[in-house]
């Protein structure tokens, strides 16, 4: 009897953990799921960082751009067309610098120049600083705004949510 | 982002996107579909302002041929039709023709009048919301434009940058002549 209540017991505190992470997960995984019928531009899970007080440590993105879109670059070269854009919110590390690779020219149907545009697989790398004041862990989060064509269409700006963990010693 | 006209148009009528314009999906580049006469569907009315604040609706275009395009500055296709329809105007305004663009910026008209201007756009454009994406199925790429008939009824539609500038001219050529 006593056995049977604490499997109870464990198992209604697994479910409440899982409805919890569920619910940690959920307002992030909506938007993400919502957004995806239009979605040209997906992040691979970011890993953990183990950071170390004091020290300086880049954490790298691997983005991929669908086949036949491109994505302006960060420095697109048209006042009016819309940057690639990574920002941090306040979190247990400081972004020191946000480094973006070197975009590609390309030209397209519809434009007399070339663009600078990202396309296919790349990455974006963070460098933080870790404060010598740091908490043990946390959790980084950011958005990555970008806007996205093909050769006939264009679709909206869209903003991704971006977040990983970090563990300080 | 949440609130941009763009993001909700694409988030709240999909179905009806793909009902009303056929497969507007990001692998759909163009999508024109002509209805026979008979079988065309009332453009919906819609209120919106102009760079002057002058409320413009489309039900005050009754009797005209309209040309109505949805773009944005940051859309580089828009770019290209953009001439030819400032060319469509000037040729067929007084045979009862008008281009209306309707621009689906979030940061409305501190970027949009610039762009105008520097583009010298001639016709009338109105800086579109919500609702009028909504009331259109959907816009969930640009250019799409609506070849609206004297009637006030879709003609066809365009999604993606289209194939001519002289395919779109026999269109508006076709519904000037009532057909």
């Amino acid at each position: 009897m006593r056995s049977s209540n604490c499997s109870t017991g464990a198992r209604a505190v697994a479910r409440i953990h899982l409805l919890g992470a569920l619910l940690l997960i959920l307002p992030g995984f909506t938007r993400t799921a919502l957004a995806q019928g239009n979605d040209v531009l997906s992040i691979a899970p970011v890993a953990k960082v183990s950071a170390e007080r004091g020290k300086v440590i880049s954490q790298k993105l691997d983005l991929d751009v669908r086949s036949g879109f491109h994505v302006n670059s960060n420095t697109p070269e048209d006042e009016f067309l819309i940057p690639l854009k990574l920002t941090w919110n306040k979190g247990p590390l400081e972004p020191a610098e946000v480094i973006y690779p070197k975009p590609t020219r390309e030209t397209y149907s519809f434009s007399e120049k070339p663009l600078s545009v990202f396309t296919g697989k790349f990455s974006i790398v963070t460098r933080f600083r870790v404060s010598p004041q740091a908490g043990d862990m946390g959790v980084m989060t950011g958005r990555l705004r970008y806007q996205a064509c093909n050769n006939k269409e264009c679709l909206p700006p869209k903003t991704l949510n971006v977040q990983f963990s970090v563990d300080v010693r | 982002m949440s609130s941009t006209p763009l993001r909700s148009l694409a988030l709240t009528l999909p179905i009806a996107a793909a009902l009303l314009l056929g497969s507007c999906s990001s692998s759909s580049n163009v999508e024109a579909a002509d209805r026979a006469n008979a079988g065309r569907k009332h453009a919906p009315d819609f209120s919106l302002k102009d760079a002057n604040g002058t409320t413009v609706k489309l039900s005050d275009y009754k009797g005209k041929v309209v040309l109505l395009d949805f773009w944005a500055t940051w859309c580089g296709p828009c770019k290209i039709e953009i001439p030819w329809f400032m060319e469509f105007e000037k040729t067929y305004k007084d045979r009862k023709f008008a281009v209306l663009g309707v621009s689906m910026d979030d940061d409305g008209w501190s970027v949009v009048k610039p762009y105008v201007e520097k583009n010298r756009i001639n016709y009338r454009i109105l800086l579109g919301n919500e609702n009028i994406g909504s009331l259109y199925g959907g816009v969930d790429s640009l250019p799409t434009t609506f070849l609206i008939d004297r009637a006030g009824r879709i003609a066809s539609t365009h999604v993606g940058l289209s194939t001519s500038k002289a395919g779109f001219e026999n269109e508006i050529k076709q519904l000037l002549d009532g057909r």
